[in-house]
């Protein structure tokens, strides 16, 4: 195996990582809004997420035929998808989590196991009551078209399409607007007040309950867009799609430190990287001394990404960029 | 009981006064009828019909007034059971046509094994269907073990691959399934370059794809279902590989190429159920079912055709044997089993010691464009 090679598959690596780490990235998010204000795993996210993913389905089936640029379409699907989400996580928060709010921290947890499997088969039904299992999404024209050159460069090995880069555009947005919401706004100063100590929070005049729907809403709205950038990305999804990239973004949260917004987007690319790099590993097998790696193959993925999980919280407990305080976000 | 019923066909044979009185001689259908595989199971039915339909002129000939009895299994396994168990109370069923499920046979036709009533299935895949060596079960269709074999044959032979990419779902399906067609291209020559598991659930197949433009196999075989090949296809065909992906009936879903879009190109799977245009000879039973029931033949539609066609000539070489009398039972499990069939339009039948035919196909279909068509057929041999 000469370097060309191994250059080429590297940086295919690369990129194939990047577009999957994003995408846990944003879904992470989700999860560490919510822990962040709430010390709340919020298990149903995924589902949450996923249920975006089927609106965005439904809203580019509706426009399937209207003469709208693609672009607008895409804007649409997000939208209706993040008003959805959000929608719904408001309503999860308030019918599953805010009743037992004072009660021990394994009880809301069990909650939201069971909120999780509720919403699986209510999707599986509103899906399945139009015949329908696998959504197969039509995306508007354009978007699956390939980028062969970026700056003069010719970069049509690396097989990108318009909806990577739209993907990863939107990761990028979305995690700044994040930052900017909860670092510089009063709103977030709010939030973070909550998170910091609800009960003080509430002597100063801050309404703890609505600040938490709000971050219910927002991390829900978040997951809604996450599930349209899924749709888009995989074009083939059903109710129960959710579930694995579901349990590796909040992965990505945990590696990156929960609670935290850039360690939500830091942990989701090394996840995506990790993996990505675990699945192509045995290629390398053909270089002197490395005979081994034919092992290693694909299905170990995962057993990888999870090992390297337990490793770096070994090392560092609180995650990658967690702050190993009490304090959050 | 026994003596009864002779004595009873005797007093009819005397009451209408003549020695070629006809005797009622019936055959069972047991398929779904009703819920979500009834349209399956109704062509198992209406193929037997039209067996019946056939060859009701020659058991009149002989005397006997030949006709078909329908059950419905609903797909469950104490249905089915419960159906067969009718079927051998009533002492005018000789045989029985069915099922479509594997699940349900096995024990319907245990039920039913001591009475003696032969089972010719048109579809029941599973390899213990027969590995039980029941003398009443038979089938005309290939087995599960003979799927992968005949994938990884027709990879070696029509797609000439010499370099192979192998991917399973890990699950006893399509893990089962690729080691099998691994083997069989194995001993043809063919080197497997890779041989690897993907979770049934993943549908992101980054790493697979660079793996596989890495490698640049000449084809790739994926022991899994639809649901989860239709998006590979999709991500495949996206980054230009146009590399053939062949499975086995796990692929068989009009949802496979909804699912893989514009990437529902160069995909083959194998299945035993025929499609029409892949037996010539099947041509007049179509048109008569066409006919008679007013909607096209399908592949289920002609194996049980030819499933009631090996029991009723079954029944008339027993019949033969008994001195032209109406046969028992354990005379037509026997004549079933024994016999050698022909003028059937899946060519000949004959079984081997446990029921399994000796020469079963495998029929491979291609799917181009979103089209599917009929890319060849394998032949499996029983020693």
């Amino acid at each position: 195996m000469d370097l060309q090679t191994i250059g080429t598959i590297l940086l295919q690596v690369a990129v194939g990582g990047l577009s999957l780490g994003v995408l846990y990235a944003i879904i992470a998010l989700g999860y560490t809004m919510v822990y962040g204000v709430l010390q709340l795993i919020n298990f149903a996210h995924s589902e949450v997420f996923i249920a975006g993913g089927i609106v965005g389905y439904f809203v580019f089936e509706a426009l399937k035929d209207a003469s709208l640029n693609g672009y607008l379409k895409l804007i649409v699907a997000c939208l209706a998808a993040m008003f959805v989400s959000g929608g719904l996580n408001v309503l999860i928060e308030r019918l599953a989590y805010r009743p037992l709010r004072g009660a021990q921290r394994l009880v809301p947890l069990i909650t939201a196991i069971g909120v999780s499997l509720v919403l699986q088969d209510s999707l599986r039904f509103l899906v399945g009551v139009r015949g329908l299992f696998d959504l197969s999404v039509n995306l508007p024209k354009g978007f699956t078209n390939s980028i062969t050159t970026f700056l003069g460069v010719n970069i049509s090995l690396l097989n990108l399409q318009v909806k990577d880069i739209i993907l990863i555009g939107v990761a990028g947005l979305m995690m700044l607007g994040l930052n900017l919401l909860v670092n510089h706004t009063r709103m977030g100063r709010a939030m973070r007040a909550v998170a910091h100590d609800r009960q003080t929070s509430g002597l100063m005049g801050i309404n703890s309950d609505s600040i938490i729907s709000l971050t219910f809403l927002i991390g829900g709205a978040l997951g809604g867009l996450g599930g349209v950038m899924f749709a888009m990305k995989y074009q083939a999804l059903n109710a129960y799609s959710g579930t694995i990239p579901g349990m590796k973004a909040f992965t990505a949260a945990v590696l990156g430190g929960i609670g935290n917004i850039p360690g939500a987007m830091l942990g989701g690319l090394v996840l995506g990287w990790v993996e990505t790099f675990l699945g192509v590993v045995s290629l390398f097998q053909g270089i002197p001394g490395l005979h081994w790696l034919g092992a290693i193959k694909a299905e170990y993925k995962d057993l990888g990404a999870f090992l390297a999980l337990i490793l770096i919280l070994f090392f560092k407990p609180a995650g990658l960029l967690g702050k190993a305080t009490t304090e959050k976000v | 009981m026994k003596k009864t019923a002779l004595s009873l066909s005797i007093l009819a044979a005397l009451t209408l006064g003549s020695a070629h009185a006809a005797t009622v001689v019936k055959i069972a259908s047991i398929s779904p009828l009703s819920g979500s595989n009834s349209n399956l199971g109704l062509q198992i039915k209406n193929g037997a019909q039209l067996a019946v339909n056939e060859m009701k002129a020659e058991f009149a000939k002989a005397g006997m007034t030949l006709s078909l009895v329908a059950y419905d299994d609903q797909a469950d396994p104490a249905t089915g059971t419960a159906a067969a168990r009718r079927a051998a109370a009533d002492k005018a069923v000789l045989g029985v046509v069915g099922t479509l499920n594997s699940g349900v046979v096995i024990p319907a036709s245990a039920a039913v094994a001591p009475s003696k009533l032969t089972f010719v299935s048109p579809a029941n895949t599973n390899e213990k269907v027969t590995d039980r060596g029941l003398k009443n079960m038979n089938r005309i269709c290939a087995r599960d073990d003979a799927q992968g074999p005949a994938g990884g044959d027709f990879v070696a032979d029509n797609l000439k691959a010499k370099k192979v990419y192998v991917l399973n779902d890990k699950t006893p399906y399509g893990q089962g399934l690729a080691e099998q067609a691994e083997k069989a291209m194995k001993a043809k020559g063919v080197s497997v370059v890779q041989s690897e598991g993907v979770a049934a659930e993943e549908r992101d197949f980054t790493a697979i794809i660079t793996k596989i433009q890495a490698l640049k196999p000449d084809a790739i075989y994926f022991g899994g279902l639809y649901g989860q090949v239709g998006p590979f296809a999709k991500q495949l065909r996206d980054k230009g590989i146009t590399t053939p992906i062949i499975g086995g009936d796990g692929f068989d879903s009009d949802d496979l190429v909804k699912l893989a879009g514009s990437g529902a190109n160069n995909i083959y799977f194998t299945t035993v159920a025929p499609p029409v245009d892949a037996v010539p000879a099947a041509k007049n039973a179509a048109a008569a079912y066409q006919k008679t029931f007013n909607q096209d033949i399908q592949g289920f539609g002609v194996m049980s055709y030819d499933s009631a066609k090996v029991l009723l000539q079954g029944i008339l070489n027993a019949y033969k044997l008994n001195k032209n009398k109406v046969p028992t039972r354990a005379q037509v499990e026997t004549a079933v089993r024994s016999g050698t069939f022909k003028n059937l339009t899946t060519g000949e039948v004959k079984f081997d010691k446990n029921g399994d035919r000796m020469t079963a196909k495998m029929y491979v279909i291609a799917v181009k464009d979103g089209n599917r068509s009929t890319a060849g057929t394998v032949n499996v041999i029983r020693k």
